[in-house]
């Protein structure tokens, strides 16, 4: 496999700046700067949760994206300046 | 063995009445189609609202509500009891009058309102759109999760040991002393009730119910986006349309953060499916009051039919000589919650021969002298 | 895009979608191709930073920009079906907008059954294909030891993908018996393409235990998986340290649109159609998964059997031919099917306290009180969240044996705005 260089798009998560390769989810950089807690947001009663399905149909990745809430991490690619913010626990 | 009193139906009005019946001693049967809290009742916004469209509804409605008020703390978490208040939004200059007016008519019953003019229609809305007049306070209206209300009264209210209750059995026909199931069992009482919403007409013939269709979107959760329920006061105006399509502004905060928004009536329907055009039209006019509506998600939309009677009130008391001997409790439109609980009174009442604490008349099935035509 | 008209509206870009499309495109017809993803491909062809569109992807896309009359839509979704052959739709890029077809050609694909078991809810628990699907889209699994379980050929697929990826994956946990499964490679001989495919999948298997008759039954962890329990064909219990856990128990067809437009679903979920790709519904077809699960071949020859039904374009000739390969991958699909039928340890409901619900955290206990998915939904919260019954109803049918057909618009969550487009010219907007 080729090891090409590719773009990187810069992204703010709960504040933090992280940059990933272009064409990348918002999912992915949620793993990429979550560390151990590399959730999404915190269920009706306290839990933490992270994307599960993968494919816009479990709800578990909503996140807010430019201030719009409920956006759906694994489906939405990330964009260069944008600010993403969760509810999962810090 | 007979049951002192057999009710067909266990939504809330069913529900209330059972309970009523029951706290007073009485063995009491209730019998539905499917499950509890089914029909209307699971369909509406589960509003308890003082409504003074007319004295009797004044009435009903401010005693019914203090009923619930007292019953609150009896009632579990997910009941969803709630006392928001409600905040009737006045538009322009007529409908702040229209404010005045209903704030004057409440204060003279003692039901405690609060006139707010622009300024304090913000503080407590800061959501709404921009260029409002005021608006009026009820701050003792209230929400509950009806169809969870509905179970409690039949399970776990003082007398639920005395109520009975059976479900996925279709009644057929009633007399007096009877209700005829779909399998020929005849469930004996000493007293029939009919508490069915519009499937009554199926057991008395001629009732005036008309099926009113309704539409409701619930939004994903955004807390603190409304803090009480908030109706346009042109909504008393569109209410009284007669035929035809109209929409007015409700909307609802839920206790899980989520808004409710209505409303929609529809004379001319009974299809049950989600009328798409109707819907846009409920939203875009929902819009004009919260500008920052149109950027919510919309995750759940659903349809009902509150049974309307020729003038608006619910028929409480005999039926006459459309089903001699049977007791009615239908006809509650849009206050089916709201009223439940005073409709279980003034049934209780009459049953037990025993006063009750506002005027039944106004109620009266007889009052359509139901039997004396024919259909 | 809005108030735009077409001729074929394809809704879904994967392989069916886009053979279709493809098909009718040669005609000259006005075409709109719909998906929700990001980028087209489906979940066979998913593309991602490092995994780029395969040659035939790559094929289908040149095709179609080639052609000059196919408007392609990404991250887009129908939300409800409108009157007189129009459709309510949401694109991330261009909000609502309402779009006209003469021809409506459905190739909404399948998703994942997934169950519930202890622990299901913790981060790092995913679906099979899930995982995949993750993963393509970037989620860095690079040194993660990770637990593959639940049913099907997906399972092989989504170890290969883990693998590549630099994930060390300590067990394939396959509910399936070791004959079924030892049948079913045997049978791959029928398909030589697929035996090839599972031989590239399935290489170096050192390290990797593949167990058979085998149920996750729990994952422990805290705040995220730790461990997966597992139950063995005995009634062992087998634990395996990872750091994730991607299970799933095979497709569903994704039908919500289908029946929204009134098809007709068959037995076994599927929408219902005929030798043509037509549904029950006038001028509707539909193609690939979502009319019965059965893999990127058979999905294919559907898509251009569709493409061409569509347009009236049956020339006997080849018409027949591609009946012939459909033939032969539905008799594929039912091999996998038999082989990978769900038994009853998989079917086993979990314990009262596990979630069922998990947009509104509702039990399985509480779940299971009531006697019908109704009945539940109007006294639980189950189902009454943002997935709009999805997941919990898919377990629901899967172990209460409920129905849980019922469909409303919107079919997906959509922004108000796009709901206020719905209003026509007979309702006067205030």
């Amino acid at each position: 496999m080729s090891e090409e260089v590719l773009p990187r798009v810069r992204v703010t998560i709960d504040g933090q700046p992280v940059e990933i390769e272009q064409g990348a989810t918002i999912a992915a950089a949620l793993a990429v700067c979550g560390g151990r807690a590399y959730g999404t947001r915190v269920s009706v009663t306290g839990e933490p949760r992270a994307p599960m399905c993968g494919m816009g149909v479990c709800q578990e990745c909503r996140v807010s994206v430019d201030g719009r809430m409920h956006v759906l991490a694994c489906q939405t690619l990330c964009r260069d300046g944008q600010i993403v913010q969760t509810t999962r626990p810090r | 063995m007979t049951a002192d009193v057999v009710i067909v139906g266990a939504g809330i009005v069913g529900a209330a009445c059972a309970a009523e019946l029951a706290a007073r001693g009485l063995r009491v049967t209730v019998l539905d189609a499917a499950g509890i809290g089914g029909g209307a009742t699971a369909a509406g916004m589960g509003h308890i609202v003082v409504m003074n469209d007319s004295p009797a509804e004044f009435a009903l409605s401010r005693y019914s509500r203090d009923l619930w008020l007292a019953l609150a703390p009896q009632l579990r978490t997910r009941d969803a009891f709630a006392r928001c208040g409600t905040l009737w939004v006045a538009a322009d200059a007529e409908e702040l009058d229209a404010a005045r007016e209903m704030h004057a008519a409440f204060a003279a019953q003692d039901v405690a309102a609060q006139l707010l003019d622009e300024r304090a229609l913000y503080d407590c809305e800061p959501s709404l759109a921009p260029g409002m007049a005021g608006g009026l306070l009820i701050g003792h209206d209230s929400i509950v999760y009806a169809p969870s209300a509905a179970q409690w009264l039949l399970t776990q209210s003082p007398g639920a040991a005395r109520i009975d209750v059976r479900l996925h059995v279709q009644a057929v026909a009633v007399d007096a002393r009877h209700v005829t199931l779909s399998n020929g069992e005849r469930v004996g009482g000493a007293h029939i009730v009919v508490a069915n919403g519009l499937q009554a007409r199926e057991l008395v013939r001629g009732l005036p119910l008309q099926p009113k269709k309704g539409h409701l979107l619930i939004t994903d959760r955004y807390p603190g986006f409304i803090r009480h329920q908030l109706l346009e006061l042109g909504y008393i105006k569109s209410a009284h349309h007669a035929t035809g399509t109209s929409v007015a502004f409700n909307a609802q905060p839920r206790p899980t953060g989520q808004l409710l928004i209505g409303s929609s009536r529809q004379f001319d329907t009974t299809d049950p499916a989600v009328d798409m055009p109707v819907l846009a039209q409920m939203l875009q006019r929902a819009a004009r009051y919260l500008p920052a509506l149109p950027t919510l998600n919309g995750i759940r939309a659903w349809t009902g039919f509150r049974a309307a009677s020729p003038d608006g009130l619910p028929l409480i008391g005999p039926a006459g000589g459309a089903a001699p001997g049977v007791w009615l409790a239908v006809g509650h439109e849009g206050l089916g919650v709201t009223t439940s609980l005073g409709t279980a009174q003034l049934l209780a009442a009459q049953i037990t021969q025993t006063a009750a604490a506002i005027a039944v008349d106004p109620f009266l099935p007889a009052r359509f002298e139901l039997g004396a035509c024919h259909v | 895009m809005n108030g735009q008209h077409f001729d074929v509206v394809v809704v879904g870009a994967g392989p069916a979608g886009l053979a279709a499309a493809c098909e009718a495109a040669t005609t000259g017809a006005r075409v709109a191709v719909l998906d929700d993803n990001p980028r087209a491909g489906g979940q066979v062809w998913r593309t991602g930073p490092v995994h780029p569109p395969s040659d035939e992807l790559a094929a289908r896309l040149h095709e179609i920009q080639a052609s000059g009359n196919v408007t392609l839509a990404s991250a887009a979704r129908v939300i409800a079906p409108l009157d007189k052959g129009r459709l309510l739709i949401e694109s991330a890029e261009h909000g609502g907008a309402c779009i006209g077809y003469d021809r409506l050609i459905l190739a909404t694909g399948a998703r994942e059954l997934l169950l519930p078991f202890d622990g299901w809810t913790l981060p790092g628990v995913t679906g099979a294909g899930g995982l995949q699907a993750l993963i393509k889209g970037g989620v860095p699994v690079r040194g993660e030891r990770i637990v593959i379980a639940g049913s099907g050929p997906l399972l092989l697929a989504s170890l290969a993908t883990a693998r590549a990826a630099g994930a060390r994956v300590v067990a394939v946990v396959e509910q399936a018996s070791l004959v079924s499964v030892m049948r079913f490679g045997a049978s791959l001989a029928a398909t030589p393409a697929k035996l090839v495919q599972a031989a590239q999948l399935t290489r170096g298997l050192t390290g990797l235990r593949y167990l058979t008759s085998s149920v996750v039954r729990a994952a422990k962890g805290s705040g995220r998986v730790e461990r997966a329990i597992v139950e063995r064909a005995d009634g062992r219990i087998q634990m395996f340290d990872c750091d994730r856990i991607a299970c799933g128990y095979g497709l569903v067809p994704d039908t919500t649109l289908a029946r929204a437009l009134g098809c007709a679903t068959r037995a076994d979920g599927a929408i219902a159609v005929d030798g043509a790709q037509r549904t029950s519904v006038a001028n509707i077809f539909a193609a690939g998964e979502c009319a019965g699960v059965g893999g990127m071949e058979l999905a294919r020859v559907e898509g251009r059997i569709a493409g061409r039904a569509a347009l009236g374009l049956a020339q006997a000739e080849t018409f027949e031919q591609l009946r012939c390969e459909r033939a032969r991958w539905q008799r594929f699909a039912a091999r996998v099917e038999m082989a990978f039928a769900l038994r009853d340890p998989a079917r086993q409901l979990p314990a009262d306290d596990t979630l069922l619900c998990r947009c509104e955290d509702v039990s399985v206990g509480e779940v299971r009180a009531h006697a019908s998915w109704r009945d539940a939904k109007l006294h639980t919260r189950c189902a009454m969240g943002a997935c709009q019954g999805r997941i919990c109803g898919g377990a629901a049918q899967a172990l209460l044996g409920w129905d849980v057909t019922q469909v409303r618009p919107p079919i997906h969550p959509a922004q108000i705005a796009t709901l206020m487009l719905a209003a026509d010219e007979n309702t006067a907007a205030h």
